[in-house]
């Protein structure tokens, strides 16, 4: 539970540690070294499983991961066999969502294109959360030097023009792929979670879980597992859920300025920037690969505020 | 605190060399003769480009290149462009611009990305939530360069509300339709963190005490609830600085502003090391003292956090 | 006497395609306008200050033949006219006498002369001042690449007179004198010529106005009083804004922001015409696009490269591409120069490797693959993704692959820096795309630079002696006749060997406002200011 905001306790003065007792944070942080494992993790399982949301974005999620891995189950016509007889063609059988400009089949682009831009996202997303979160967890809970250190090196990093960092990557690794971009992506974004999970994780150290649970002799390690991290993710969920859409789309901007995928890898991002220059006459081209970057997003989007409610304990105990 | 913020400032210093000194590796790393690209399909004589090499270092070892430069630096010259222009006049007038367009843009999405958020943590899974999120998420699905193309054309082309492109001077008010666009992705993010934080602090124990203390429920939000909800606010509009003034490439290639963003992006794809490095050079400086900013705000924020020392 | 007038024969017979080409863009009636309005129109920071033997490209290259006046202008249709000069004569094509007119000034008062352009000339071919328009002075006697060599073949004989000697002799050598290269510059210029780069003194139909030039924004031109050549201004001066993304500077002709814009981006080709309903153009320009294959390939050099060339040529559907993808913005090629120039050819010899025909593509390809197979190989097209090329390269990949079933992709270099360099270090694993805009209007300009050996935009390695026979014949023929024959003759080489293939001609497309009139572009893709009207 946070203090009161009244200004009367300040975190760590004798008489706050003395109404311990009184307040619920023993009952709801059970930290029983000797008794079953219940934390808050397993918890928030608990709730999770019990909300519709999350089985629909759970299906979602499978659903999109399916496509991405096995695309040519879903489509008849090849998406690289592209005439330009058909150029911006509307709809007919066999193709629902018409053509591009190069005359490729939209439908079969959009489910090709799933894997190399749900890559991007996925790992891009994975890779910052976890460094980032990490380093950043650290840098706020321990401080110091470690954090001085942490924290300037993020500010260089998030300097750097990633348009320059992208070059670079780009020149050194021969290959460019989903997993190039994705590093490129992720090597440039990390600070921006570390600060989020270390502002976070400042406002939740102070709090009186953490100091019962320094009280009841847990270590400052486990402290900042158990009680800290749980409390403090919550802004890094809604980053990271958001970002998942924000890198599938940076890597269409990175295809704008020229340093995106190849135009041989499908991808929503490619396909969306080559849509651009038909935007006004032929929008449909553009907007049908950012739909299915908006579902994807959304299954995100609602995954994310499910796990957060349920990592919350205030927000599970108003259930 | 003074103490703290002192320490801050110094730590500028070793910043400010790693960060010149990686930057200006990455530009010299990135393959081709930066002379000879200049000239497009026409190249002058080999002879030619020789002279003008030379003439800019490159036909130096990296490591002079650098130190060229930051002797340079001590004396006041950051060196000239490829057009023969000084980095410090380009400097001069981009940066201002680029400050005006960049907080505009926060200002824009700091304001409507709270109070958007705010309603929607009030009544979530309500109607103004779930506009919010399709909101959120069409501003995060289709990217920059065709938010901004089409609010060109709506409003300054169709209904002519606005002037198509921003002209040299970039007047305020020119600046603000390039200020959505370049706001709207971050007006997404601020909407969804905000609406996170309000909706778990809508339960928390000090709301409960300030309510039962027959405080009114728009004291309760605004003074209780918001302000705690507003620490991973501030550090994500902290960060997002940053790539407001240099990551601006695509919004100020719309509207033809001269910015900062589009300068570094002219200046890395010439291999203009001098220009890349001075100008990111003052990013990084901006960008740790943002930061220190938003750490300073913490405090005033939540008293919980408390700076040692 | 007789020779004298090479070059201006060469002008008329091209003024006669030109015209149909370029349909009729000029009113018969001219419109009346105001005298002191000021035209708006689109450009770029010039690259370099504005010295004329140092600017190439097209931004720096607008302001340049606005403010200077060389021995000769080009008319639209690229016809050369007397500016400076009186006459300019030769009884061999090697030795060469210049008349200047009197009575011309530099906006400073100083009067032009001689000097003028001789030293202008000096100065720009010397190698230690690197000048970027060196090699333009490489046939006039003295050049070289190697040393600072002063050029002795110019010669004072007085203030209105002076003589060129020439290496090689050169028939159409005036033709190339109203390059931006060949400005002359006063004597004031050499106090300081950073200063000068910066706020230089001309004697062309504009000036820089009073602090004209705000960097990376814009520059503005005012009418020079003084001038009295051909170019004479209808109206009071030029602004000319920098846009860094051509799809702003249309929406600035859309928003009412621009007067004239001279390059309709990709994203307008389906709906400018319409956007701008009878003040649009869109004719062919003198620039050539093609993409070349590197003869250091395996299975693209010797017979079988040839036949590969021709069949990958021919596996091209050229005209539905420029169609489809350019919307008719885009000539195809029949030749490997453009068709605003005089000498121009749709029928040459061979000229058929150049039209869609699938079946022989197969069947090429088919012998090429007896010779060595080509198998599971993925042909590649490098581009530089920072140049809008990508659309295009496309289409050409899945024509290629639907005509001849290999594996025909695009190869997106990040930047041109990035792609020069595998080009120059000859490390392409494929073809790359390969463009020329002319310098002047010469078919020669489209031959000597790109396919003789060693030639500075010769990168992929062709050398072939016959062709450079041909070629050197062509140059120093005696009559504008003969040496059109003889490029002709070098360009039916040239489509056997298909060390380029030729895709189109690119169109200059512009669009301009209601409130200007008299609108005509030049072969150069630049709008003639100094006739538009305004108000």
């Amino acid at each position: 539970m946070p203090t009161n905001n009244t200004g009367h306790h300040r975190p760590g003065q004798k008489h706050f540690i003395a109404s311990l007792a009184e307040t619920p944070v023993a009952e709801i942080d059970q930290v029983d070294e000797t008794g079953k494992a219940r934390s808050t993790w397993t918890d928030a399982w608990e709730s999770m499983r019990r909300r519709p949301m999350f089985w629909i974005s759970s299906v979602l999620i499978l659903l999109i991961v399916v496509v991405a891995a096995f695309p040519s189950l879903f489509v008849t016509y090849s998406p690289t066999e592209c005439y330009l007889k058909f150029s911006n063609g509307d709809p007919q059988a066999g193709h629902p969502l018409g053509f591009t400009r190069q005359g490729c089949d939209v439908y079969s682009r959009i489910i090709f294109g799933t894997q190399a831009s749900v890559t991007i996202g996925l790992l891009t997303t994975i890779m910052v959360t976890l460094f980032g979160g990490i380093i950043g967890a650290l840098a706020g809970f321990y401080g110091g030097i470690l954090d001085s250190f942490v924290s300037r090196i993020g500010d260089i990093f998030f300097a750097i023009p990633t348009v320059l960092g992208a070059i670079v990557v780009i020149s050194v690794i021969p290959v460019r792929d989903a997993m190039s971009v994705s590093f490129v992506l992720a090597l440039f974004a990390w600070p921006q979670i570390a600060r989020i999970m270390r502002g976070s994780v400042l406002s939740a150290r102070n709090s009186d879980y953490v100091t019962a649970s320094a009280a009841l002799g847990v270590s400052r390690f486990k402290t900042l597992i158990r009680h800290v991290i749980p409390n403090a993710i919550a802004p890094v969920i809604v980053i990271a859920t958001v970002s998942l859409g924000i890198f599938i789309v940076a890597e269409a901007t990175l295809g704008f300025l020229g340093i995106g995928l190849p135009g041989t890898v499908m991808s929503w991002g490619n396909d969306i920037n080559q849509a651009r220059v038909t935007v006004r006459t032929h929008p449909q081209t553009l907007l049908l690969p950012s739909a299915a970057l908006s579902v994807t997003v959304l299954a995100f989007l609602m995954f994310g505020d499910v796990v957060r409610d349920a990592l919350d304990p205030e927000a599970r105990a108003r259930r | 605190m003074l103490w703290y913020a002192g320490k801050r400032f110094l730590q500028m210093i070793p910043v400010f060399f790693g960060a010149t000194f990686l930057i200006y590796f990455m530009v010299f790393a990135v393959p081709g003769d930066p002379i000879a690209a200049l000239y497009g399909d026409h190249p002058p004589a080999p002879g030619v480009i020789e002279t003008i090499r030379a003439e800019y270092n490159l036909d130096k070892p990296f490591i002079i290149q650098y130190l060229l430069y930051i002797g340079g630096l001590f004396q006041g010259d950051l060196g000239t462009t490829f057009s023969g222009r000084s980095v410090t006049d380009v400097m001069a007038q981009a940066f201002p611009i680029t400050a005006r367009l960049a907080m505009l843009a926060l200002a824009i999405e700091a304001f409507f990305g709270i109070i958007v958020g705010l309603v929607a943590g009030l009544r979530k899974g309500k109607l103004f939530d779930a506009s919010a999120l399709v909101i959120s998420l069409l501003l995060i699905s289709v990217p920059t360069f065709v938010v901004g193309f089409v609010l060109q054309f709506i409003f300054g082309i169709q209904l002519g509300w606005a002037r198509t492109t921003v002209s040299g001077a970039a007047p305020w008010g020119e600046l603000i339709l390039p200020a959505i666009v370049l706001a709207s992705v971050s007006f997404a993010y601020i909407v969804r963190l905000t609406r996170a934080s309000v909706a778990d602090n809508l339960g928390a124990d000090f709301v409960r005490t300030a309510t039962a203390k027959g405080l009114s429920r728009r004291r309760v939000v605004t003074v209780h609830v918001l302000r705690n909800s507003l620490v991973p606010v501030v550090t994500y509009l902290g960060v997002d600085i940053g790539s407001l003034m240099v990551g601006a490439i695509v919004t100020e290639g719309i509207f033809n502003i001269n910015g900062v963003g589009g300068t570094v992006y002219r200046a890395i794809t010439l291999g203009e090391g001098p220009t890349v490095v001075s100008f990111v050079a003052v990013m990084v400086i901006i960008f740790v003292l943002a930061n220190l900013l938003v750490d300073l705000l913490y405090a005033a924020l939540d008293p919980r956090i408390r700076y040692a020392n | 006497m007789k020779r004298s007038r090479i070059g201006f024969s060469a002008v008329a017979l091209l003024s006669a395609s030109a015209l149909v080409l370029a349909g009729c863009a000029a009113s018969d009636e001219p419109a009346e306008g105001d005298n002191a309005a000021i035209i708006t129109t689109n450009g770029s920071e010039p690259q370099q200050s504005l010295i004329p033997t140092n600017t190439t490209e097209t931004g720096g290259g607008k302001v340049i033949t606005s403010i200077f006046a060389g021995l000769v202008s080009y008319t639209a249709d690229g016809d050369v006219e007397n500016e400076v000069a009186k006459s300019i004569e030769s009884e061999d094509g090697q030795n060469w006498t210049v008349t200047l007119n009197e009575g011309w000034t530099f906006t400073n008062g100083e009067a032009v002369t001689s000097d003028s352009f001789v030293k202008a000339w000096s100065y720009g071919a010397l190698l230690d001042n690197a000048q970027s328009s060196s090699y333009f002075f490489d046939n006039i006697e003295g050049f070289s690449y190697d040393e600072n060599s002063e050029l002795t073949g110019l010669d004072v004989v007085s203030d209105t007179e002076f003589t060129v000697a020439l290496i090689n002799p050169e028939a159409d050598f005036p033709l190339r004198l109203g390059y931006s290269a060949f400005m002359p510059l006063p004597e004031s210029a050499w106090e300081d010529l950073d200063a000068f780069g910066e706020n230089p003194v001309g004697n062309g139909p504009y000036m820089i106005a009073e602090d004209g030039w705000q960097h990376d924004v814009q520059i503005d031109l005012v009418v020079n009083p003084d001038y009295d050549g051909v170019r004479k201004a209808v109206n009071g001066g030029v602004s000319i804004i920098f846009y860094t993304s051509q799809d702003a500077a249309y929406a600035d002709a859309l928003g009412g922001n621009l007067d004239i814009l001279d390059a309709v981006p990709d994203s307008a080709f389906a709906t400018y015409e319409s956007d701008f309903p009878g003040r649009s153009v869109n004719q062919p320009a003198a620039i050539f696009q093609a993409f070349n294959m590197p003869y250091y390939l395996e299975h693209w050099s010797g017979d079988e490269g040839k036949l590969r060339r021709a069949a990958i040529s021919m596996s091209i559907d050229r005209a539905e591409i420029t169609d489809v993808i350019f919307q008719g913005t885009r000539t195809p090629a029949t030749d490997f120069t453009s068709p605003v120039i005089a000498g121009h050819s749709d029928a040459l010899a061979g000229s058929e490797v150049l039209d869609f025909n699938p079946d022989e593509a197969k069947k090429l390809w088919a012998e090429a693959d007896a010779i060595a197979p080509y198998g599971d190989s993925v042909f590649d097209l490098a581009y530089n993704a920072d140049g809008g090329h990508q659309a295009w390269v496309d289409a050409v990949a899945n024509s290629i692959s639907n005509t001849l079933g290999i594996q025909a992709v695009g190869k997106a270099y990040p930047t041109f820096k990035d792609a020069l360099n595998d080009r120059d270090a000859n490390l392409l694993t494929g073809g790359t795309r390969a463009g020329w805009q002319a310098d002047y209007p010469s078919l020669y300009n489209f031959l000597g630079p790109l396919y003789v050996d060693g030639a500075g935009s010769n990168k992929e390695g062709y050398s072939s002696p016959e062709f450079e026979k041909v070629l050197a014949e062509g140059a120093s023929a005696s009559s504008v006749e003969e040496a059109t024959a003889k490029y002709q003759e070098a360009q039916e080489i040239l489509l056997v060997d298909l060390p380029s293939i030729p895709l189109w001609y690119s169109n200059v497309t512009g669009v301009y406002s209601d409130t200007v009139d008299n609108v005509v572009f030049g072969w150069d893709s630049v709008p003639l200011y100094n006739e538009v009207t305004k108000g």
